[in-house]
């Protein structure tokens, strides 16, 4: 018996909700939970966390594509079955965690996951760069301005020594979002890579009638750019929207309502590159990621511009900041005007905001630094 | 399905990272529809733009949400990806799995869909993607018959919760992550499946303020574990960390020769409050001034603990940019216990005490740290019954445009202006 279509609700189950996450613990987790006292990073990707039960658990993090298939999930369970009992987690940035209850467990593993060749990177753990978090793209998105996993694979073969070491000065988290609805939310990351759209939208009239609600349209706008119009299709008058170009910031939330008003463009489109982020309420409160770096071009299929870009940033926080220094933290020491200096990076007028609540920005004070900035 | 030629995405199957491509066609071999996710991906590449049609409703009955619709724009090109929904299952708590349930989910989507997935959404859910119309009842008759599990958020509803991995792994989780985000993923069925609200509406769960589930920067309502007592101290590890014989942040920094760990630059000198400092071979702190960084406890695992009376800080209202710029959520309840015994109920009867207001005066498509900015947070406090204090504010106003209530101002706002005038020519 399954799905009758005939009587499509006959039979139906809803609202079970997600499984119970305790049968799905390994038993060492099982048996320790709330008792764990202490943990230590013994080699890059692998942990370890002691039990005031004297357990131990040993994790070994290894990174992952994201977009992966049924037979990598099917495999992932194989070396699962075979090291760990059958069980194993996902990290919210998209690392697999396998984990042992003992010391002597953990080579054997790490041998099995070095037989895949590069499937199984081990790392992502301590101060270097682990996954990158990131969206869909060009793979299942309707809205993108960039794709999300060959930009990510294209900056993790840059910074895969990255992944697998724990020389910086802390973590750095990567974020990438292929358009400003950052579904991947990357707006606290330590460098963010973020698509952004760069050309208004067309009306397509032809269609507008029959897939919009043009108040809605309107009101999707922030800016106001967004008015009722009038056009002629096949003769006769329609109602429709126009867009007051000069007024368009270009942020496709009326795309978003109105499918009759794309904006995407293989010219216009590209990537802004945004650092200085962070959730973590340590030592400094949570800091959105600033904008440095307005736009790079969608250079198929491996982005050089923004995998230099980012490694770029990356090398001059490595050789600057101060143990325990997140990147944001080192631009506000040294100052941002530095940090431009010291990244090579060319500041413009786009990184000086002029949106809502603009002026919090603005430098009200005479202490500045004399950078090369000042001719 | 034909196999296609993919010369740019092939460039993607070199370098040390594993490589999606090199993956998906490896699923192409026994799932030849993959072929056309790799060709329209393919044409994205070369024509630098995406080849995916804006919206398509569709979904399973009863439900208005788990499913997102999609289609190609290149139909006749891809038939295999004409129809390319994506399927939200709701993930476990903590995302562990065992690898019998991994087997079973993957034999359904073997079977109903692309066999590509993500593992996992940027929310938390096992995203499966890409599969049409047809398949969507049958599906879901499988996963929660056979498989006893179900779809996760979408559109104007709850999204599905997600927590740090807690108590379970964690000796800083100040309150059971897991089984507080299970238990109101359970209580909240209705909320996640049936859009009801202005619109998306998150929950995440910290255990302490290392916030590694993001969830101030992202979710509508932030609960991150925090204590109320002093931090334990075991000065014989704090010895120990200043002999050199544990490592400094649990190893973290060990690829690197920092040079030997001075606890006074690394630990006392960067607390953000000056509350700590040594007494001989002592480690003080005045917990009285610690804000709860978890910088010191972060570098001296093995010394330091979270303190005993613990609970979690409730923030409300974090965003991503759209429309009006990025929001972290604001500190709304210093202080509170999240308990199962209880069932949580002073965390649940916050929350729907800010989902009545918000589905009340909430606009369309507005966060609700939009409608807090909006009305302003005196109004917010108010709504929910809640006195200001100090640690609502970063630092106090700096205009004096208070809106007083009438009933704030004595003899009230009625007043006589021949009164007044019978005082004062005009």
């Amino acid at each position: 018996m399954g799905y009758n279509p005939d009587k499509p609700m006959d039979g139906r189950i809803s609202d079970l909700g997600p499984p119970h996450y305790e049968k799905f613990f390994p038993p060492v987790i099982k048996a320790n939970k709330g008792k764990w006292l202490w943990h230590e990073i013994t080699q890059p990707g692998v942990l370890l966390h002691k039990s005031e039960t004297g357990d131990e658990v040993y994790t070994v993090r290894v990174g992952s594509p994201r977009l992966v298939s049924v037979e990598y999930i099917r495999e992932v369970c194989d070396i699962a079955d075979k090291h760990c009992d059958g069980f194993l987690r996902f990290t919210t940035r998209n690392n697999i965690e396998f984990m042992v209850d003992s010391k002597a467990k953990v080579q054997p593993l790490l041998d099995t996951l070095a037989s895949y060749g590069n499937r199984y990177p081990v790392g992502g753990t301590g101060a270097g760069v682990t996954n990158i978090v990131h969206t869909q793209g060009w793979v299942h998105c309707h809205t993108p301005a960039t794709d999300a996993s060959g930009v990510v694979k294209a900056v993790m073969d840059e910074l895969f020594d990255y992944f697998t070491s724990m020389t910086l000065p802390a973590q750095v988290r990567i974020a990438l979002a292929c358009c400003l609805n950052m579904c991947g939310a990357v707006h606290a990351s330590d460098i963010a890579i973020l698509g952004i759209h760069r050309k208004p939208p067309m009306i397509d009239h032809n269609r507008i009638s029959g897939v919009c609600e043009l108040p809605l349209a309107i009101a999707s706008c922030p800016l106001g750019a967004v008015k009722p119009a009038k056009a002629e299709v096949n003769g006769k008058e329609i109602k429709t929207v126009k867009v007051t170009v000069e007024r368009c910031m270009f942020c496709g939330n009326c795309y978003t309502m109105c499918p009759a008003m794309p904006l995407a463009d293989p010219e216009g489109d590209g990537i802004a590159i945004l650092v200085g982020g962070k959730v973590s309420n340590r030592i400094s409160a949570p800091k959105f990621s600033k904008l440095v770096i307005p736009f790079l071009p969608n250079t198929t299929p491996r982005w050089p511009e923004t995998v230099a870009a980012v490694k770029k940033i990356l090398v001059a926080y490595a050789a600057d900041a101060r143990k325990y220094e997140r990147l944001g933290e080192w631009a506000e020491r040294i100052g941002w005007e530095k940090f431009f200096e010291k990244c090579d990076i060319p500041f413009t007028d786009k990184s000086i905001d002029d949106y809502r609540l603009a002026y919090d920005t603005w430098r009200t004070t005479t202490q500045f630094k004399f950078t090369s900035h000042i001719k | 399905m034909a196999k296609r030629e993919t010369p740019l995405l092939d460039q993607l199957e070199s370098g040390p990272w594993p490589s999606f491509v090199t993956d998906i066609k490896r699923q192409a071999e026994t799932k030849p529809e993959c072929w056309d996710i790799l060709g329209i991906l393919e044409l994205s590449y070369k024509d630098r733009i995406t080849h995916w049609k804006h919206g398509g409703i569709v979904g399973v009955f009863g439900y208005g949400g788990g499913i997102v619709g999609r289609y190609a724009d290149v139909p006749e090109q891809f038939p295999g990806v004409e129809h390319f929904h994506t399927v939200r299952v709701a993930q476990p708590a903590s995302k562990y799995y065992s690898t019998e349930n991994l087997r079973g989910l993957m034999k359904l989507w073997e079977k109903y869909g692309s066999g590509m997935t993500n593992f996992h959404g940027s929310t938390g859910d096992i995203i499966l993607l890409g599969t049409r119309t047809e398949n969507l009842e049958p599906f879901f008759w499988d996963l929660t018959h056979d498989m006893n599990q179900d779809l996760g958020g979408s559109g104007s509803n709850l999204r599905t919760p997600a927590n740090c991995l807690g108590m379970s792994r964690c000796e800083w989780s100040c309150y059971d992550t897991e089984e507080c985000c299970h238990s109101l993923t359970m209580k909240y069925q209705d909320e996640i499946h049936r859009p009801a609200f202005p619109y998306k509406f998150k929950f995440k769960f910290s255990g302490c303020p290392n916030d590694c589930v993001a969830s101030i920067a992202r979710s509508d309502i932030s609960v991150i574990g925090t204590w109320r007592d002093a931090i334990r101290i075991d000065q014989a590890a704090v010895k120990e960390y200043v002999a050199g014989n544990y490592p400094a942040n649990g190893g973290a920094h060990s690829g690197r020769d920092w040079g030997k760990f001075d606890i006074n630059k690394e630990v006392i000198n960067l607390c953000p409050t000056n509350c700590m400092w040594m007494e001989g071979s002592e480690l003080k702190i005045d917990d009285k001034e610690c804000t709860r960084c978890m910088h010191c406890i972060n570098v001296m695992p093995r010394a330091l603990r979270p303190g005993v009376d613990k609970g979690a800080s409730i923030c409300v209202g974090a965003k991503a940019p759209i429309l009006d710029g990025a929001q972290f959520a604001t500190l709304v309840v210093p202080f509170i216990k999240v308990e199962k015994e209880n069932e949580f109920e002073e965390l649940t009867e916050f929350i729907e005490k800010v989902w009545d207001w918000w589905m009340e005066v909430g606009k369309n498509r507005e966060r609700v740290g939009e409608t807090m900015q909006r009305v302003g947070l005196p109004t917010f406090l108010s709504v929910m019954g809640i006195d200001a204090i100090p640690q609502h504010v970063k630092e106090p106003r700096s205009n004096p445009y208070i809106f007083w209530k009438e009933e704030e101002v004595e003899g009230g706002f009625e007043r006589d202006i021949n009164e007044f005038r019978a005082k004062h020519k005009a």
